[in-house]
């Protein structure tokens, strides 16, 4: 049944986000917020709001019963839970369903099985789509171990199954260094988890991160072709861009086929997108996860398709059929998006909370700014320090990359520290221009660039030149 | 004896535990040192320790374990 009044049960830019696409449908909207989010633009910008608690997210954006109670209170029929919060929480998705209301999202089942890594890789396997090779699921035995790096090759990842978070990692190279390090491996989880469970996984080295954008509607699914996100730093992605620099045509197609043939496999509802390693020396991609939701990075695939991922979400979960046939999604030009933080990129990126006493927009051709800021607003400290994206299109890579420099010039947050000066050192720099990159890149260049990271004040557009 | 106030430096959550599954840093009567954290401030997702700043018997804790809490807000009182 088509949505008439949506809940946005989210904050930031993607409240922000939302509540265009769903005035642009004629859409009715009622923003949830936090005491400390009184005055934010999603508040401003919604027909109605209402407040859900304190600050922490853990009393407010998280909680489901209050959220849902604002739904019933205000009529609405609908519920998008944008990213991050609650939108990969399967529980959440059918409590929603389960008050009568439409989730803008998959199904509480499809959130479920991506949500597990074991029973996703097992359906990813079973799709036919390649996996980073490895054990499924924690080894049973030291001698299954041996048995199974006979297959994967070197190097390889020992992970303790009860770790998370980067610990209890060691890396292997050869057969006589694994010999060597499973058993303390074993031991030392055992010791500082409790638990001496591992599973193994072959390390893919200087791989690049490439996610394949899908639309489903429960019935079909489409791809809307890549994206490549391999500027990282502590595995947040910085900047974005589609297409992918490095994917030739040929495995761009073999890329999308396998997201389309996983996606199809769980009869995907709403906007998805599938995460891969990709090799560029081997051409080899491996899946890693299936996001349920929409992403921070969106807008890259809206600019080069045409496609506005948000309003079709929507039209999707109102029941609509998918509306655009593969063959009609096309990519123009090359799109690039910067993630503008409040963050201090010349002292570690502190995160630096304030109110913004002056803000100038840059606009022009190509050149969009999904952002929370206004003048005025102060930042709250209470939620991640994503301020807004920066996002331009142009007819190609190169051109996309001084309209970047261009837009960063023009863009002026006063009263905040932001990473605007570490994109405008990256749209400086030969490897970034050249496509030369991969996941693990970012962080080094930083420690051997911090100099070049400037924070602007005399001239900005005379630094912008290339 | 006089008593000093330890402020926060920074706004956001305030902690009294490294972890919620560990104890606190700090109770009301235990003697502390300059250099030793009393809490943590998480501000945007990233956590930050309050040192004690200076040395003595903290009288008690006037900001509560998950409060937010602004820039230079009182957390602790301190018998120097």
């Amino acid at each position: 049944m088509a949505i008439k009044k949506l809940l946005i049960a989210n904050r930031g830019e993607i409240a922000v986000r939302i509540n265009r696409a769903a005035r642009e449908l004629g859409i009715a909207t009622v923003q949830v917020y936090s005491m400390a989010d009184k005055d934010s633009l999603a508040v401003r910008l919604a027909d109605e709001s209402v407040e859900i608690g304190p600050p922490q997210a853990s009393k407010s954006y998280l909680n489901q019963a209050t959220i849902l109670a604002a739904a019933k209170a205000t009529g609405a029929d609908a519920v998008h839970p944008g990213y991050g919060f609650l939108a990969e929480n399967a529980e959440f998705a059918a409590a929603v369903e389960a008050a009568h209301l439409t989730f803008v999202g998959p199904t509480a089942q499809s959130i479920r099985l991506m949500g597990d890594k074991v029973a996703a890789r097992e359906a990813a396997a079973a799709a036919g789509v390649p996996t980073v090779p490895g054990s499924r699921g924690r080894l049973e035995s030291t001698e299954a171990a041996f048995a199974l790096v006979e297959t994967t090759g070197f190097p390889v990842m020992i992970k303790a199954a009860a770790g998370g978070g980067g610990r209890g990692i060691r890396v292997a190279r050869s057969a006589d260094e694994f010999n060597h390090l499973m058993p303390q491996a074993q031991a030392e989880a055992l010791a500082a988890f409790g638990d001496g469970g591992l599973y193994i996984e072959r390390l893919i080295e200087g791989a690049r991160h490439i996610e394949v954008q899908v639309l489903g509607d429960g019935h079909d699914v489409i791809h809307c072709f890549e994206r490549e996100c391999s500027l990282q730093r502590r595995r947040q992605k910085v900047w974005e861009e589609a297409p992918s620099p490095s994917l030739t045509p040929a495995i761009r197609e073999k890329l999308c086929a396998s997201a389309i043939a996983l996606a199809k496999a769980v009869n995907y509802r709403g906007a998805g997108t599938l995460e891969y390693l990709y090799d560029d020396r081997t051409h080899e991609f491996y899946f890693l996860e299936m996001n349920t939701r929409i992403q921070v990075e969106h807008p890259v695939t809206e600019m080069v398709t045409g496609i506005d991922l948000v309003r079709e979400m929507i039209r999707i979960a109102g029941g609509e059929p998918l509306r655009v046939r593969q063959d009609d999604v096309r990519v123009t030009g090359h799109s690039i998006e910067v993630r503008i933080n409040a963050e201090d990129p010349t002292r570690n990126f502190m995160p630096n909370p304030g109110t913004v006493s002056a803000l100038s927009i840059p606009g022009g051709d190509g050149v969009r700014f999904d952002s929370m800021l206004y003048q005025g607003y102060t930042v709250p400290p209470f939620y991640d320090s994503l301020l807004g994206k920066l996002i331009v299109h142009d007819k190609d890579r190169p051109n996309a990359i001084r309209k970047l420099s261009r837009a960063l010039a023009e863009l002026s947050v006063e009263g905040l520290a932001t990473t605007k000066p570490l994109h405008q050192a990256l749209a400086r720099d030969a490897d970034v221009q050249a496509g030369r990159f991969h996941t693990a890149w970012l962080e080094p260049w930083l420690e051997l660039h911090a100099s070049s990271i400037i924070t602007d004040q005399a001239s900005p557009v005379a630094r912008a030149i290339l | 004896m006089t008593t000093q106030q330890i402020f926060s430096p920074l706004p956001g959550i305030f902690y009294r535990r490294p972890a919620p599954d560990k104890p606190a840093y700090k109770n009301d009567g235990d003697v502390v040192a300059d250099s030793d954290t009393i809490g943590l401030i998480e501000v945007m997702k990233s956590f930050n320790e309050v040192k004690a700043g200076t040395t003595g018997k903290i009288l008690r804790f006037l900001a509560e374990n998950e409060e937010a809490v602004m820039a230079g807000q009182p957390i602790a009182e301190i018998d120097v």
